[in-house]
């Protein structure tokens, strides 16, 4: 691989209580890429990328072990502000989680709390966001109108807004389509294309045909290790691993 | 086949026997009290004090005692219990300093109000010198509301989806700008809610303020939080108990409940509106 390392993980064990979830991963995800986690439900694929932001330290049995780069810093290192982490590493979820606000305030909060008061400049931050995910178009005329109101898929499109409302380098997206209808997902998909060009891009997903359209790289993952990792086209199209083959092939999973 | 119907039967008329029950119960207590208490309802009733031994004059004193005990007894024992709530819900890890809290919580709940009207005399009255007063009474209902505040703060607490907070966790806000912008606003309706359901229920409590700062008769309001005060609920108890002519008595001891028991209605009142308002407002 020529491109720049933008997150790396070494020797990466994971539990939750006495089990198992990560079991010594190794991998290197490289910069302004998508990178697609495939595997079958329960093999680990989000609490992999919960770990590139510490989502996890949010659940009280969950224990970690190994190390993360991410920029070369050990994010799991004592000295690591969580707060900064997440600030440099945003999170779209499974199911759109807009907070019961406006849609301006929506995507407004986070860069206020992080020290823009100025209304014009907020203003303007609020508009490159939304236009960056596609729906500022949908909403520009109703930005005071509740979140709750949109549909799902235009819900989505404005969490993915409110992350990039940070300016992260990194966006994970923990199966971002799976509750939306089909048109609603291509319009997530050609948007995750887009962000690719400035940003990281990790994406956990069940859709096999989605991995293969949006990602550059795949990772296939199976109870909690990691099978296979490389481009996109050589995973599908000639995989190394038998088992990587069945699942792609849908023999199981 | 026959049989199931009417076993089927039997129970449904059952059980419609007993919620009918519980709507008997209110209806003959309200006629009771209304029927015997109005009469007595006037502007001068409300606002003067009573005469000749209570047994004419108004009840003016024992509202002011009882809503500045309720006031009081809110600003001491809202705060903590919130806080505490939220601390347990959102900030707590398990272990045995978060066990303790929760047992306590628990036990204290089931704690009769008259031995916390010991609790009270012994260690506000006496021990820490208040004296029967105010703010011995308020400190001494806030102990015993505060386990039903912490509990139903905690459910409304629960209630606010979780989804929510990885959201604002995700964004980099802290623990406390997640709490404070996000958790705190969809919960507070059902905090309060609650805790105004628990100071309603102290509103009526008698056994905690006898023992704490409640008189049976003074000549003027009290003049500050160290001072004594008299109570709609001892008065009522005193003069139905303590009177030499029942009879003399008696439309002024309707008059009390009737005045209490709307105090208290509409505490519950202002909760029920303020929940469904703000039902209407935030919805996930």
């Amino acid at each position: 691989m020529s491109e720049d390392i933008e997150i790396e993980t070494k020797n990466l064990n994971l539990w939750y209580g006495d089990k198992q979830a990560l079991k010594n991963i190794n991998m290197k995800i490289p910069e302004e890429k998508v990178t697609a986690v495939i595997g079958p439900s329960g093999c680990g694929k989000s609490t992999l990328i919960r770990c590139f932001n510490r989502m996890n330290d949010i659940i009280d049995c969950c224990r970690v072990k190994g190390t993360i780069l991410i920029d070369g810093k050990d994010i799991y290192n004592k000295k690591m502000d969580v707060v900064e982490l997440r600030k440099n590493v945003g999170m779209v979820f499974q199911k759109p989680n807009p907070f019961p606000k406006s849609i301006y305030e929506n995507i407004a909060y986070a860069p206020r709390i992080h020290g823009l008061k100025n209304k014009k400049k907020l203003n303007k931050a609020v508009e490159k966001c939304l236009k960056q995910a596609f729906i500022w178009d949908e909403v520009k005329d109703r930005l005071g109108d509740s979140a709750k109101s949109l549909s799902g898929g235009q819900q989505q499109r404005l969490c993915i807004a409110r992350a990039l409302a940070v300016e992260p380098e990194i966006l994970l997206m923990d199966e971002p389509c799976s509750a939306l209808d089909p048109i609603a997902t291509a319009k997530i998909e050609e948007l995750i294309r887009y962000l690719s060009k400035e940003y990281t891009v990790v994406i956990v997903t069940h859709n096999m045909q989605q991995a293969a359209r949006v990602s550059d790289y795949t990772a296939y993952m199976y109870i909690g290790e990691l099978i296979e990792f490389g481009k996109t086209k050589q995973i599908f199209e000639n995989p190394y691993e038998e088992s990587t083959e069945n699942y792609i092939t849908g023999r199981f999973g | 086949m026959k049989w199931k119907k009417i076993k089927e039967h039997i129970i449904y008329s059952l059980l419609r026997l007993t919620g009918l029950f519980i709507v008997c119960a209110l209806a003959v207590l309200l006629f009771y009290i209304i029927s015997g208490g109005m009469g007595k309802m006037s502007w001068d009733f409300l606002s003067s004090f009573p005469k000749d031994g209570m047994m004419s004059g108004g009840i003016f004193p024992m509202i002011i005692g009882t809503l500045s005990l309720m006031t009081l007894t809110m600003l001491i024992a809202l705060p903590i219990g919130t806080l505490s709530a939220i601390y347990l819900v959102e900030y707590a890890k398990p272990g045995r300093f978060t066990d303790a809290i929760r047992l306590a919580v628990h036990n204290l709940a089931g704690v009769p109000s008259i031995v916390y009207g010991l609790l009270g005399l012994g260690l506000f009255v006496v021990f820490l010198g208040l004296g029967l007063s105010l703010i011995s009474a308020a400190l001494t209902l806030a102990i015993m509301v505060l386990p039903i505040i912490i509990a139903s703060s905690q459910e409304a607490l629960r209630a606010v989806p979780q989804n929510i907070r990885e959201g604002a966790l995700a964004l980099g806000s802290t623990k406390w700008e997640t709490t404070r912008y996000h958790v705190l606003p969809y919960a507070l309706p059902g905090m309060m809610t609650g805790s105004i359901l628990a100071l309603s229920r102290a509103a009526g409590e008698t056994a905690p303020i006898i023992m704490t700062g409640a008189a049976f008769y003074i000549t003027h309001l009290p003049s500050s939080i160290f001072d004594e005060f008299m109570a709609l609920p001892y008065s009522i108890y005193t003069l139905a108990t303590q009177s030499s002519n029942v009879e003399a008595t008696r439309p002024t001891i309707f008059g009390a409940i009737l005045v209490l028991l709307l105090i208290v209605l509409c505490m519950n009142l202002v909760a029920i509106i303020a929940r469904n308002y703000y039902r209407k407002k935030y919805r996930w």
